[in-house]
């Protein structure tokens, strides 16, 4: 089993996670042209390569940013949200 | 005739504990310490089982986990493989695919009709005609397969262990336990695995004629013992390889599942047969299973030996076997140069004679194919590859010792994702690239001579310490060799055959020709056509061989042709092991103990227990449900809504927080009342839906359904933490009981158990209010999902028994009942009320369903917002519409997902909940119809399970009378 590391609780195995899906930045609604928010809402880029995404540490309730080469399933760094400058 | 020799150094066997088995009904005196194999084979017993396919004879091969035509049941347990199980007192084994005795196995005449049986023929010959196929697939069902299932085998809880290291390290051979000396001092816990019952590798039977490997052993083994950060453990097989060094070390007790820092992998290599007439008959065996009878075993191969060579291997094995004693009368070496090594002359000075540039050309059967007659020996031209006839002659001997090559124990690099390669000088797969913290060293890594072994060890531990940040001195290794350890390609050919590539599944060197010119000529596709690999050994002594044959047969490099997938497990692992006590967490509510009691029937709702229905004497389910159902129209009925999640908000910007994550406003509601709260996701899907209680100011009481209560916590701890408001979120399912009291006498038995004025004035539909009931403090909210009187209690999960008994007591009078879930989706429906998850899907968004009521449109944002924008502006595709079937309908059953059929013959939408309703007299339901046809009264067709039409009409709901209108 794979392990992750939660920026609060250290290195964890894989079980205790739940995967949140790819970080993106939602685009201003108000702004945003119809397609536009549906590529937002529908469209994943599935090509493989380092991408940020959300994790759930579930028994302490922590959300947190991974880096992860979905390549090579190798995690770069992980942090918790909006302190990506920190880790 | 017994072979077994005089205690020697070294041997595995305790003399001093002698025991007795029997075999195939005939009792044998064994040491505690033989295996199954080795005893039967010192009793001069040969023949130990029946292979496969054509059914010969067979005895020892490898004596490492690959006899797999040694297999054998004990009345209990099936496929036990004899020549690595060790033999224990009482045993009453028998072998398995046999058909009246090993020795009179009736199917033995298979053998001689082989001819007949190309591999892949059942493939081609039982297709055509189709009506014979159940015919001869009945026959072929019960010739396949080995032992007999045992549908009676006891069950036995194997533990499962987890456990740490710094340093895992495969294989207590030479190199594994050198690079464990090496690292010991460095303060790192290493654990040593190896499958043997005990260790020492190729050091505890590889002697070639002198005591330098048992010394050597002796002394890494005493070393090691100095150190208490070292473990070693036998008769452990590292089974798997999983992401991040977890692999399951394997046991008879049971499964250990090591994590480990670092992993050495120094798992040896398999001695692979080389190929000719009759290499499988009893008494030819590989080198290194001569070797371990003689040393581990005390048991001599055979009386008058051949050894057949084509590396060094066996020049070791013929000193070892002239020092017990074993006559060898001939060296055949398939190489025209002959062996580089000095062990030549030592062999020479002994009387033995050696042929260069030799074959064995085939084995001569004794009676019955139970052993070996002698051999037939001529030239051999290794260009070609083939035979040469000419100067062919007969040596008697009862014994074919042969050695050609090795392939590594790769199964878990392969698994680990290892690059490999074909490395020439060795002429064997040896590791490129492997994965971080992963390192590879000895045979597995193309070395074979044993001081360049021994430093392959230093060097592998050295690089680990290095990985695990330790500072140490860098080792290299020359990887020298004096003549390959491997020959390129072992194989003689022979007009009639049975020269065996893979002994598991009877496949000798034409199966090969012939799937090549089939057309399976790609490593992949040869392994299905021939089943090579495919059996009980997974092609450890076939696969290198195979991939040989097909080289040549394409005329390309071996290291173009790959090599198949190793999976796991690296050796069959029992269903015990792997089954047992799984981990399924569930949870049960304070009242479990009390509906267990009272005959309730639980369910699966999420990870909770919750009561379906409670059994009740004299009536069926169906009944049973109906009854519960009545009482709640009629008189009362509670459920206990302990499961329900409960989730506080709490904060300055709480309301605001809401106003985002649900669809409805909160910052306008007032304290005492309750909203209904939608949650979207940023499709516009409805995911779930609760009641938002206002009990302050900065204060909201949320609860969620049982389902998704944990998935919608986590979702409003994602977006508090994107929109960084100020607000506290804590989920409180687990410190509440539940329980929803509903029906006209509800509001009677409630007021016996509280002071707090239950009116409508006092407390309406909608309110929620901080109270006592039963002495109790509650919080009491008035809801309407099962009965538009009904109340819902909060209580500490601790005392939600007390209150609970209470009502019971003071309701009993009045008809009150407890209900389980089934009655309440049966009485929701009743009122009209849809479930998102069994009215919606993963698609449906609030128009369909009919929900805009809870939509706010008109504030800044909430999930799912920008999409529901979007999709108000295109046609609706269908609609969720309550319905009834005509008063009576007798006719056949209508299910869930039935399909709502319109005029034009189209599919229009489909059912999502019906249910015959006792208190409508009839059957009601949700459907999603065309949206144009949802008036009350509108007519549609509803298409059975046998295709026919059931016409239903769109209702009005409630379904059933109001208790207010009542």
């Amino acid at each position: 089993m794979k392990l992750l590391t939660c920026p609060v609780n250290g290195t964890r195995p894989l079980s205790e996670f739940v995967f949140g899906g790819e970080l993106r930045a939602m685009p201003d609604p108000a702004a945003v042209s119809d397609s536009a928010w549906a590529a937002y809402v529908y469209n994943r880029i599935g090509a493989p390569g380092l991408k940020k995404e959300w994790w759930y540490h579930s028994p302490s309730g922590t959300w947190f940013v991974a880096e992860r080469n979905t390549l090579t399933d190798q995690v770069a760094r992980t942090y918790l949200y909006g302190q990506e400058a920190q880790a | 005739m017994s072979k077994r020799l005089p205690p020697r150094a070294g041997e595995w066997l305790k003399r001093d504990k002698p025991i007795s088995f029997y075999f195939e009904g005939q009792k044998y005196q064994a040491y505690e310490g033989d295996t199954i194999s080795s005893a039967l084979w010192a009793a001069g017993e040969q023949v130990l089982g029946r292979s496969f396919k054509y059914h010969r004879p067979r005895g020892v091969l490898s004596l490492a986990n690959h006899d797999v035509n040694v297999m054998l049941a004990d009345g209990t347990d099936t496929n036990m493989r004899g020549d690595v199980l060790p033999v224990q007192d009482g045993m009453q084994l028998t072998v398995v695919n046999t058909d009246g005795g090993v020795k009179k196995d009736k199917k033995r005449f298979i053998d001689a009709i082989s001819s007949l049986l190309p591999v892949g023929f059942y493939y081609k010959a039982f297709h055509t005609p189709r009506s014979l196929f159940p015919f001869w697939e009945n026959i072929i069902r019960k010739s396949a397969g080995l032992g007999v299932v045992n549908f009676n085998y006891p069950r036995e809880l194997k533990r499962k262990l987890h456990t740490h290291c710094d340093l895992l390290i495969i294989g207590a051979g030479p190199t594994g336990l050198t690079a464990a000396l090496m690292a010991a001092p460095h303060g790192v816990n290493i654990l040593v695995v190896d499958e043997n019952a005990q260790a020492g590798g190729s050091l505890s039977y590889d002697n070639g004629g002198s005591d330098e490997a048992a010394k050597r052993l002796a002394e890494l083994l005493s070393e090691l013992g100095k150190y208490p950060n070292v473990t070693i453990r036998t008769g452990a097989y590292a089974a798997g390889y999983y992401t991040d060094h977890l692999i399951p070390i394997v046991e008879t007790t049971g499964i250990t599942k090591v994590r480990a820092k670092a992993v050495i992998v120094a798992s040896g290599a398999f001695e692979q047969p080389p190929v000719f007439r009759n290499n499988d008959l009893p008494g030819v065996m590989l080198a290194t299973a001569a070797q371990r009878l003689l040393a581990r075993y005390a048991a001599k191969p055979c009386e008058n030996a051949v050894v057949f060579a084509a590396n060094k291997q066996g020049y070791r094995a013929a000193m070892d076997l002239l020092d017990a004693g074993v006559s060898v009368k001939a060296i055949v070496d398939l190489r025209a140069d002959g062996e580089p090594c000095s062990l030549v002359a030592a062999v020479k000075s002994r009387g033995v004679n050696i042929y260069n540039g030799s074959c064995v050309y085939e084995v001569l059967p004794a009676a019955n194919k139970f052993g070996v007659k002698g051999v037939v020996i001529c030239s051999y031209d290794e260009a070609s590859a083939k035979p040469l006839l000419h100067d062919r002659f007969t040596l008697e001997c009862d014994g074919v010792i042969m050695s050609a090559g090795w392939a590594p124990a790769a199964a878990l690099l392969y698994q680990a994702g290892t690059g490999m390669r074909y490395e020439k000088s060795a002429e064997q797969f040896v590791p490129a690239k492997l994965p971080v913290g992963m390192f590879a060293a000895g045979k597995v890594n193309g070395i074979f001579d044993l001081a360049q072994r021994l430093q392959d060890g230093a060097r592998a531990a050295s690089e680990a310490l290095t990985y695990l940040g330790k500072q140490v001195p860098s080792v290299t290794v020359d990887r020298e060799y004096i003549g390959s350890p491997s020959h390129p390609y072992p194989m003689v050919e022979h007009p009639e055959g049975k020269n065996f590539v893979d002994f598991d599944e009877d496949i000798s060197i034409k199966d090969f020709v012939h799937a090549a010119q089939e057309g399976f000529d790609n490593i992949e596709l040869m392994k299905r056509f021939t089943t090579v690999g495919m059996g009980p050994s997974q092609g450890k002594h076939s696969n290198m061989n195979a991939i040989r044959i097909l080289a040549r047969i394409r005329q390309l490099p071996v290291e173009r042709i790959g090599t198949t997938t190793a999976r796991p497990f690296f050796h069959p692992t029992p269903i015990g092991h792997l089954a047992g006590r799984g981990l399924h967490p569930h949870r049960l509510t304070s009242l479990h103990g009390w509906h267990e009691a009272h005959g309730a029937e639980f369910t699966d709702v999420g990870v909770w227990k919750r009561p379906a229905w409670y059994r009740r004497a004299g009536l069926e389910k169906q009944q049973a449900i109906y009854e519960e159902a009545l009482a709640v129209r009629k008189a009362a009925g509670m459920i206990d809504v302990g499961t329900l999640g409960r989730l506080e908000v709490r904060g300055p910007d709480a309301a605001e927080f809401l106003e985002r994550f649900y669809t409805g406003t909160f910052k306008s509601q007032k304290i005492g009342r309750t909203r209904y709260a939608l949650l979207l996701d940023e499709a516009g899907v409805m995911v779930d839906d609760g009641i938002a209680c206002r009990i302050a100011e900065d204060y909201f009481y949320i609860t969620a359904s049982t389902t998704n209560a944990a998935a919608v916590y986590r979702e409003m701890q994602r977006w508090l933490q994107i929109w960084q408001l100020d607000v506290g979120l804590v989920n409180v399912t687990g410190a509440y009981g539940g329980i929803n009291l509903a029906g006209p006498a509800a509001r009677g038995i409630l007021s016996k158990l509280t002071v707090r004025p239950l009116d409508d004035a006092s407390l309406p539909f909608g309110a929620v209010c901080d109270t006592e009931i039963a002495g109790v403090p509650t919080r009491l909210i008035r809801v309407g999902f099962v009965s538009d009187l009904a109340f819902e209690m909060h209580v500490p999960a601790g005392s939600a028994q007390h209150v609970w008994n209470a009502l019971l007591e003071h309701g009993a009078a009045e008809g009150l009942r407890p209900f389980g879930t089934d009655t309440q989706r049966l009485l929701r429906l009743e009122m009209g009320n849809h479930l998102i998850g069994q009215d919606t899907d993963g698609l449906t968004q609030p128009f369909e369903a009919g929900s805009e009521g809870a939509i706010q449109f008109d504030k800044p944002f909430f999930i799912g917002q920008r999409s529901l924008q979007i999709i108000a502006r295109k046609p609706l595709n269908k609609r969720l519409v309550p319905f009834t079937l005509s008063q009576g309908y007798q006719g056949e059953t209508i299910n869930e997902c039935n399909l709502v059929i319109g005029a034009d013959g189209n599919i229009k939408g489909r059912i999502t909940s019906i249910a015959f309703s006792p208190s409508a007299g009839c059957h009601i339901g949700f459907a999603y119809v065309d949206p144009a046809n949802t008036d009350e009264g509108a007519a549609f067709n509803i298409r059975t399970d046998s295709g026919s039409l059931v016409m239903a009409r769109v209702a009005a709901t409630p379904f059933v009378q109001l208790q207010s209108e009542a």
